[in-house]
């Protein structure tokens, strides 16, 4: 162990890097576009309880799929090459909506209807209310969805290798394909260590985002 | 824009071609055969990790003792990049274990390193959804009828099988279901090693000779993939149907109780499994 350094300097560290690039953008794309998408649909599914049921359900069909059979069907769909990461990115994003839907949904449910007739007395109109006070109250809900989503889409993009979508995945690969028996393992624990930081990056960035959005969450706590 | 069109086109058609043949289905190295391994593997897989995460979710969710350390290695262990540590394990353990022997049962030339990586990590997948889903649902069993289950004389353990279990059944049954769909799917990316069997070996070996073209057999595997996990899926979900009780679920008549669901009706279940 420790030999993964001997690696990534004997290797082209520049390869390394670019690899890191695409696996950063597969992973934080997805999550942005598909919390903008689910959004509104997730608001649609509360404000219009009839719709609750049918949206959940066919979210949670969408997100028995699993990963590697959505990026090869996505290709004859989207007429994109089996080889273009945009595959992986539009995978991950439909991944994020299904599993936010539920979430933004339970998420505005969930504010109180005091706060709600609270905000109504004092003359916010619907969208108002929806923007300055139910929305912000959803956050913490919202945000513990968006850390799994985050989470989960950066161990799912090293999949994209096997249909031969090169990022950092690729050291998997290449500790496959390795002669040198000795030194074999090293691409494998750079790889885990690397999809490791860039999880917990992700993780922290979204801890961090949802501390800011909820002041006074630390204003009650002390 | 058209001719991409016309391609994919082509490529749908040659799936719904090669699915209609049928020597595709027969055969040692036939479709049948890799369906039969991948389930084989998901169950063994499945069970093992249930063996795990259920004794512990019940403990854990009894005793309210070790809920923070469960909840932590379930996040962690979701980050973990399941392809990646497959791969570390097989090239770890293939040097060590060269057994290398004709095809026994569902293994196949030199798959018994590989076949023991991926079981390990598998289970590691499947533990956390098992494991979380069993402690939340022993722990949100409503307090009023464990009390209740005690006031009239129960053990700890006669507590724990006979009313927390009954009533977190629907719960724990999600969480193996949530667990099997995840092997079933990720076995497929597990045959990127060499020497395991399931569908996933159509796609990595259909990646590797003609990864431009997605070529039949590819996207056979990997529809009859998604096509495996509804149809397990659903099998599980009869099975839940079965085995939890009506009083849980909210199928047992409304008219016993004015709200079902949740909060009320394990309080019936309760009186009858004392009944």
């Amino acid at each position: 162990m420790g030999g993964f350094w001997h690696y990534l300097f004997n290797h082209p560290g520049e390869e390394v890097w670019s690899w890191t690039k695409t696996t950063l953008w597969l992973g934080a794309l997805p999550v942005v576009i598909g919390l903008l998408i689910a959004l509104p649909i997730g608001w649609l599914a509360h404000r219009y309880r009839w719709t609750y049921p049918p949206i959940v359900s066919v979210a949670g069909i969408i997100y028995t799929i699993p990963s590697l059979v959505l990026f090869l069907v996505l290709p004859g769909i989207l007429g994109t090459g089996i080889l273009d990461p945009v595959n992986v990115a539009v995978a991950l994003t439909i991944y994020t909506v299904a599993l936010l839907v539920r979430v933004v949904s339970d998420g505005l449910s969930a504010v109180s209807p005091e706060t709600m007739a609270a905000a109504t007395a004092m003359g916010f109109s619907g969208w108002q209310r929806l923007v300055k006070v139910q929305l912000p109250l959803a956050v913490p809900v919202i945000g513990a969805g968006l850390r799994v989503a985050a989470v989960s889409n950066v161990s799912l993009i090293s999949v994209a290798s096997v249909v031969g979508v090169t990022q950092l995945g690729q050291l998997f690969k290449d500790s496959l394909l390795q002669v040198t028996l000795a030194r074999q393992v090293d691409p494998a624990v750079l790889g885990i260590l690397l999809f490791f930081v860039i999880a917990f990056a992700f993780d922290l960035v979204i801890l961090l985002a949802i501390r800011l959005l909820t002041p006074w969450q630390r204003a009650v706590r002390s | 824009m058209s001719a991409i069109l016309a391609d994919s086109g082509v490529t749908f058609s040659g799936v719904g071609k090669y699915l209609t043949t049928g020597s595709n289905w027969w055969g040692i190295d036939g479709l049948l055969v890799h369906i039969r391994d991948h389930v084989i593997y998901a169950a063994i897989i499945v069970l093992a990790a249930a063996l795990i995460a259920l004794p512990v979710g019940l403990i854990v969710g009894h005793t309210g003792r070790g809920v923070v350390a469960v909840v932590g290695v379930a996040n962690a262990l979701r980050a973990v990049p399941t392809l990646g540590l497959i791969v570390l394990l097989y090239v770890w353990l293939a040097p060590k274990i060269p057994v290398n022997h004709g095809n026994v049962l569902f293994l196949h030339r030199g798959g018994v390193p590989t076949f023991i990586a991926v079981v390990i990590v598998l289970i590691l997948l499947a533990v956390p959804p098992i494991l979380t889903n069993t402690y939340a649902g022993i722990q949100a069993v409503d307090p009023a009828v464990r009390d209740a289950a005690r006031g009239m004389g129960m053990r700890g353990s006669q507590v724990l099988r006979r009313v927390e279990l009954p009533c977190a059944l629907p719960l724990i049954i999600s969480g193996l279901r949530n667990a099997t769909l995840q092997v079933i799917a990720t076995l497929t990316v597990a045959a990127y090693v060499p020497g395991l069997g399931g569908l996933g070996r159509y796609i990595a070996d259909g990646a590797e000779q003609a990864p431009a073209q997605g070529d039949p057999p590819m996207l056979s595997a990997a529809i009859l993939v998604a096509l495996l996990a509804v149809v397990v899926d659903g099998l599980l979900n009869l099975v839940q149907r079965l085995v939890v009780s009506p009083g849980v679920s909210g199928r047992y008549s409304s008219k016993h109780t004015s709200q079902p669901g949740v909060t009320t009706a394990p309080l019936v279940e309760a009186q009858l499994t004392v009944a």
